[in-house]
């Protein structure tokens, strides 16, 4: 072995040893865990564990709630990506803007609620969505609107926590939008201009071209956020009301921690893997077409 | 002026005031006089300020004539330690196997870096369930070394360090080493300066991580005495949920330090996450 062989091994081999035992060994005993009936029984005694197969699988199939629960997460992803996509490329474009003034002072004011503990503000939120005494409703109330009770009506119950959960992340990829609109050619935009392109054609013709696959990255990245969706609901609405906004991790922590059925848990563990996989798989696709990984 | 101009600047104003409004008022709200946030119409400003709100949670609080505590400072203690344990051990272990993967030749190198990588698609709550089990037999549960090891395994901050590494030039270290230097010389005296501004951004993303996290330490922690303060807020959060104005002053406990903390560093944060591609 070289001087160098030994010094890498020194420096890259504690790290090495934490990642497998604690990422490592649990993913691939995740698989294990998830065709046995592993539940309080056999956290006593591990003598009470049986292989069941698919079975886990077979129940979950067959479990509502878990179809709610995936049906929840689902509506949270399709609403909430375009929304903080949306969001974040719309604020971006703005502070891209030549005439806006005192830039890296907004840009740090705007991320901000991106580095706050999304316990701590779940709580601010909750607390602003308050039907009676909520600030969001006063100022609704100002404009003639009735009060709303935001948290506590099964179809408002998602887009309250999706307007929280867009005012915590859009920060991010604002700033990842930002560095991409940088690369955006100038002398093409000025060629656009000088032949008379508006400003929405100089946005479909140079700039999203030029950041369509930042754009698209983004989106997948915020899909797998979506996916795992759990303080917000666990803090604003204990999955409530009605079930509305039960999402899969919810689901798995309370199969899990609340029911010790750690064996069922474990499956949906494994489903959620796969459709951040499957996702992966897209984004992956998508980059070898643009050609930028 | 121009009217354009004067159109997207205030609309920046706007914007930025309604996404600072939520944290303004959160700190407004942790200063009203108990009971006030919950009158009609809803108060935008303490009708005088107080203090009370930071006494009961911090210290303590009489309810029905017997004395109840909510643990605040212990769990603000707990997150104190347990973040900058975290982010110490964490560079300890990453910088240097990020300089390694960078810069060192060493058999099977290519081959770990891919695994590295490939298991980033592997979500962290996979591996969690049978990690409790685990740190169960091992003894861990309910302890800080239970919080905190998970948290080493650091996958992206390995390769985030290679990145940077990789932009240091091979003829610097290999001048270095004809000079007779030792690799561990060569590691403290020339690579850790040229990264420093790196490893103070990966320690602020560690920070901020560890001090935020809040699945595992709910799943790990069952003694309260060992809670970390998102655990502790939501516990009372789910509890307490009428009293708004200590809701408050337990949200701007969790929130200030970090806060404080990127305003102080945002610039290192903001490059860190660009890339150094964008300035001012």
């Amino acid at each position: 072995m070289t001087r160098q062989e030994r010094t890498a091994w020194l420096f890259s081999a504690p790290v090495l040893a934490i990642i497998v035992l604690v990422f490592i060994v649990p993913t691939a005993l995740a698989m294990a865990l998830s065709v046995t009936d592993y539940s309080i029984y056999a956290l006593a005694d591990w003598s009470n564990l049986r292989f069941v197969g698919l079975g886990n699988f077979a129940d979950l199939l067959s479990t509502p709630l878990f179809w709610r629960a995936l049906g929840n997460t689902a509506l949270f992803a399709v609403l909430g990506v375009p929304m903080a996509i949306g969001t974040s490329l719309a604020v971006a474009l703005l502070l891209n803007d030549v005439t806006v003034h005192w830039k890296p002072l907004w840009r740090v004011l705007l991320f901000a609620p991106y580095v706050t503990s999304v316990v701590a503000t779940a709580v601010v939120w909750r607390f602003l969505f308050n039907e009676r005494f909520g600030l969001i409703n006063r100022a609704l109330n100002a404009v003639g609107v009735t009060p709303i009770d935001w948290l506590g009506n099964p179809a408002t119950s998602i887009p309250a926590i999706l307007i929280f959960v867009t005012w915590k992340i859009f920060g991010y990829n604002m700033i990842v939008f930002t560095a991409a609109l940088s690369a955006v050619p100038q002398d093409l935009m000025e060629a656009a201009r000088l032949d008379g392109a508006g400003l929405w054609g100089r946005f479909r013709h140079v700039t999203l071209p030029a950041i369509g696959p930042t754009l698209l990255l983004a989106a997948v990245m915020s899909v797998a956020g979506f996916l795992q969706i759990f303080a917000e609901p666990y803090v604003m609405t204990l999955g409530g009301p009605a079930q509305s906004t039960t999402t899969v991790l919810y689901f798995m922590f309370d199969e899990g921690f609340k029911w010790w059925n750690l064996g069922q848990a474990s499956a949906v563990a494994f489903i959620l893997f796969l459709m951040i996989l499957a996702l992966t798989i897209v984004q992956t696709r998508i980059g070898r077409r643009y050609e930028w990984l | 002026m121009s009217p354009r101009a004067i159109v997207a600047n205030a609309a920046a104003l706007v914007l930025t005031a309604l996404t600072v409004a939520p944290l303004a008022y959160m700190v407004v709200v942790s200063f009203m006089p108990r009971g006030e946030s919950s009158t009609l119409p809803t108060p935008l400003w303490p009708s005088r300020w107080s203090w009370e709100n930071y006494y009961e949670l911090l210290f303590r609080r009489q309810i029905e004539g017997a004395w109840w505590d909510y643990r605040i400072v212990p769990a603000l203690l707990n997150s104190l330690g347990i973040a900058a344990i975290s982010t110490i051990l964490g560079l300890l272990l990453t910088v240097p196997a990020g300089y390694a993967y960078a810069k060192l030749r060493f058999r099977g190198r290519e081959r770990l870096l891919q695994w590295l990588i490939a298991s980033l698609v592997v979500p962290g709550q996979v591996a969690m369930l049978p990690l409790f089990l685990i740190f169960k037999e091992l003894g861990l549960v309910n302890s800080y070394a239970g919080v905190i090891l998970p948290g080493l395994a650091g996958i992206f901050a390995i390769l985030f360090v290679r990145q940077a590494t990789l932009a240091i030039p091979d003829e610097m270290i290999d001048a270095a080493r004809i000079d007779g230097a030792g690799e561990a010389r060569i590691f403290v005296s020339i690579v850790l300066p040229l990264l420093t501004p790196i490893v103070v951004t990966l320690a602020l993303f560690m920070f901020l991580g560890s001090w935020n996290d809040f699945l595992w330490p709910l799943i790990v922690l069952a003694d309260q005495h060992l809670y970390t303060l998102p655990v502790a807020v939501a516990a009372i959060a789910r509890e307490h949920a009428a009293d708004g104005e200590l809701m408050m002053a337990a949200a701007v406990v969790t929130t200030m330090p970090v806060l404080l903390l990127f305003l102080a560093l945002q610039r290192y944060y903001l490059t860190g996450l660009l890339g150094g591609s964008v300035k001012g």
